[in-house]
């Protein structure tokens, strides 16, 4: 591995493997809220951060964050009280950061598009180390807050109104998921690229539903995919010199369709299981109005024939429990 | 059974006064007036548009309303915080979302109203293993939500909000899309969640299996309430299986609110 023996390509992996955990952990929460494509609007806002950040001398991946963090905040707001005219604020908002990032970046002294796409499509040779420190402590609030608060924004994403009345402070987790989608798209732009950052955040999340049933098992396999593509895409792009945005997002999409080629026989097992079960244990379908419960008296109409005795017998068991 | 004491049945613990809510410009609520009491089973019927979800809506605070008072456990409902005394059943035909997720992890979300910091101990993970077997799908928790039925996933939503241990259970539309086997599955821990003295308000179309355990009917008409007593077929928790019971179809009900509520009343005693 002699790769690993330039102080860039260190960087260039460690920024990877953070963008590979940070990227499927917030994007599947937005999956779950299918909002799969806010992470390509902030992408698109995080372009005028960028721009601002060349035209001020700014570190611009901090200008980047600020500003993708404002505009994640005003869509969120958007959806609060958009309702009819929501989606065309939100065109606005995404077309208004990709010009602004554009026309700031012409006005940067010096400054020409040349800049500006390695923060389109990621770029391994210019990940600094002032980038590393920034894309550190990003990341660090991404998983503190993705993990730390998993149970919570399980909830909200899965039932938003549920959410309202179990007490939960609906609203300030929906500004801290957009916050913390924003920031995570700022953490990905040095090595994916801010046009790139959503399918990591969204393919990863699709690939891992093909083999999971449970929400902490697609996060666990969509972080793993993420890593691994991550480091992949960042090895394939040093020995090919291709850029490492794009070779980690179709790599993406290979695992994606491969897991779903390996999903198909596993989901027909699992099919034939459940039926099998199905008929055992769930049986009461046969209209037996079983398990009348307090007078302990098995429905009101004999129960006929093979399922009918199956319906009693489930019934039974689930009272003897 | 030990149901509701004596002295405590004078409690309200849900009540709309006179409340008002619009849709756009449509009246949706014209002044509805409802008190649930500790340990009553109320069922809020009416046909479609008749206003009975938005009233339960309006009552969690889901829906604005534009006039009116709305109190939960005697507290106005804009300052009511202790949502954990609260078991909420959304009218939804299913329970799964843009990810897979478990029987176990849907049903333990409803816990968050009393472990907010989402941290579940051993007593919070007792709640929901009892919700699930309750609603009896204990040995469906490590299944995916999206592999159920249509009653399954009723039941999943309605063991989300036992998990929490809720004393007053609102439900819209339980039975809405729910195959025979778990309209008696629902019925049933209905009846224990009642005789362990829980208080629930249901939205319902038609009465159904649920008929037996409903104290009060209020039935709505665009906006308005149009009976609010006895169900026409009066029956109350007590008559269970076993039970004689009569259905005198009320001869004053105003205009046949009776006659929409013929679900299958002789089911119990047939």
């Amino acid at each position: 591995m002699e790769l690993l023996n330039y102080a860039f390509m260190q960087r260039a992996l460690l920024a990877a493997v953070l963008v590979g955990v940070t990227a499927p952990a917030i994007g599947i929460y937005l999956v779950q809220r299918r909002q799969a494509l806010m992470g390509d609007g902030i992408g698109h806002v995080a372009m005028t951060g960028v721009g601002l950040g060349f035209l001020l001398s700014w570190s611009p991946v901090w200008m980047a964050t600020a500003v993708s963090v404002l505009g994640a905040v005003l869509m969120e707001l958007i959806r609060w009280y958009g309702r009819t005219r929501g989606d065309i604020a939100l065109a606005m908002l995404f077309y208004g950061g990709m010009a602004g990032g554009v026309l700031f970046t012409n006005l940067a002294p010096g400054g020409s598009n040349a800049g500006l796409i390695s923060y389109l499509f990621g770029s391994l040779s210019t990940v600094s180390e002032s980038d590393v420190t920034a894309i550190l402590l990003l990341a660090a609030f991404v998983v503190l807050v993705t993990l730390g608060l998993r149970r919570q924004l399980f909830a909200v994403s899965q039932d938003e109104e549920f959410a309202r009345v179990t007490g939960l402070p609906v609203r300030a987790l929906n500004l801290l998921t957009a916050v913390t989608a924003a920031v995570t798209v700022t953490v990905a732009m040095r090595v994916v690229g801010l046009l790139l950052v959503s399918a990591l955040m969204v393919v990863p999340v699709a690939a891992a539903q093909q083999l999971t049933r449970g929400f902490a098992a697609t996060f666990a396999l969509a972080v793993a995919i993420g890593v691994t593509v991550s480091i992949g895409g960042t090895v394939t792009s040093y020995y090919q010199d291709v850029p490492p945005g794009a070779t980690i997002v179709l790599l993406t999409i290979g695992a994606f369709l491969a897991l779903t080629a390996l999903a198909a026989p596993l989901a027909r097992r699992r099919a034939r299981a459940l039926a099998a079960a199905r008929s055992a244990d769930d049986p009461p379908e046969c209209a037996v109005p079983a398990g009348t419960g307090k007078t302990g008296e098995v429905g009101g109409r004999p129960a006929t024939g093979r399922a009918g005795t199956m319906a009693r017998q489930g019934a039974d068991a689930r009272r003897q429990r | 059974m030990s149901g509701p004491v004596a002295d405590t049945v004078t409690e309200t613990v849900a009540a709309l006064r006179g409340v008002h809510a619009e849709r756009g410009a449509r009246p949706v609520l014209r002044g509805v007036d409802l008190a649930v009491r500790r340990g009553e089973v109320v069922a809020l019927l009416g046909a479609n548009g008749s206003g009975k979800s938005t009233a339960v809506r309006a009552l969690i605070g889901q829906v604005p309303v534009s006039a009116g008072g709305i109190e939960l456990f005697g507290t106005p409902r804009s300052r009511f915080r202790d949502w954990a005394r609260v078991g909420y059943v959304p009218q939804r035909t299913t329970a799964a979302s843009g990810v897979p997720a478990t029987v176990g992890e849907v049903v333990s979300s409803g816990r968050l109203s009393r472990a907010r910091l989402g941290v579940l101990r051993r007593a919070d993970r007792a709640a929901v293993t009892r919700a699930l077997e309750l609603v009896g799908l204990a040995d469906r928790a490590k299944d995916s939500v999206n592999e159920l039925s249509g009653g399954q996933h009723q039941r999943v939503l309605i063991a989300r909000a036992l998990a929490g241990e809720p004393e007053l259970l609102i439900m819209d539309e339980p039975m809405a899309g729910v195959d025979l086997a778990s309209q008696d599955v629902l019925a049933r821990t209905l009846r224990e969640q009642v005789a362990d003295g829980t208080t629930v308000l249901l939205v319902l179309h038609e009465p159904g299996p649920l008929e037996p355990l409903i104290d009060r009917a209020v039935v709505l008409r665009d906006g308005r309430v149009l009976h609010d007593g006895p169900p026409p077929a009066a029956v109350g928790r007590h008559a269970l299986p076993g039970h004689d019971h009569v259905h005198p179809h009320a001869p004053d009900d105003p205009d046949g609110a009776a006659q929409n509520r013929t679900g299958p009343l002789s089911r119990w005693n047939s």
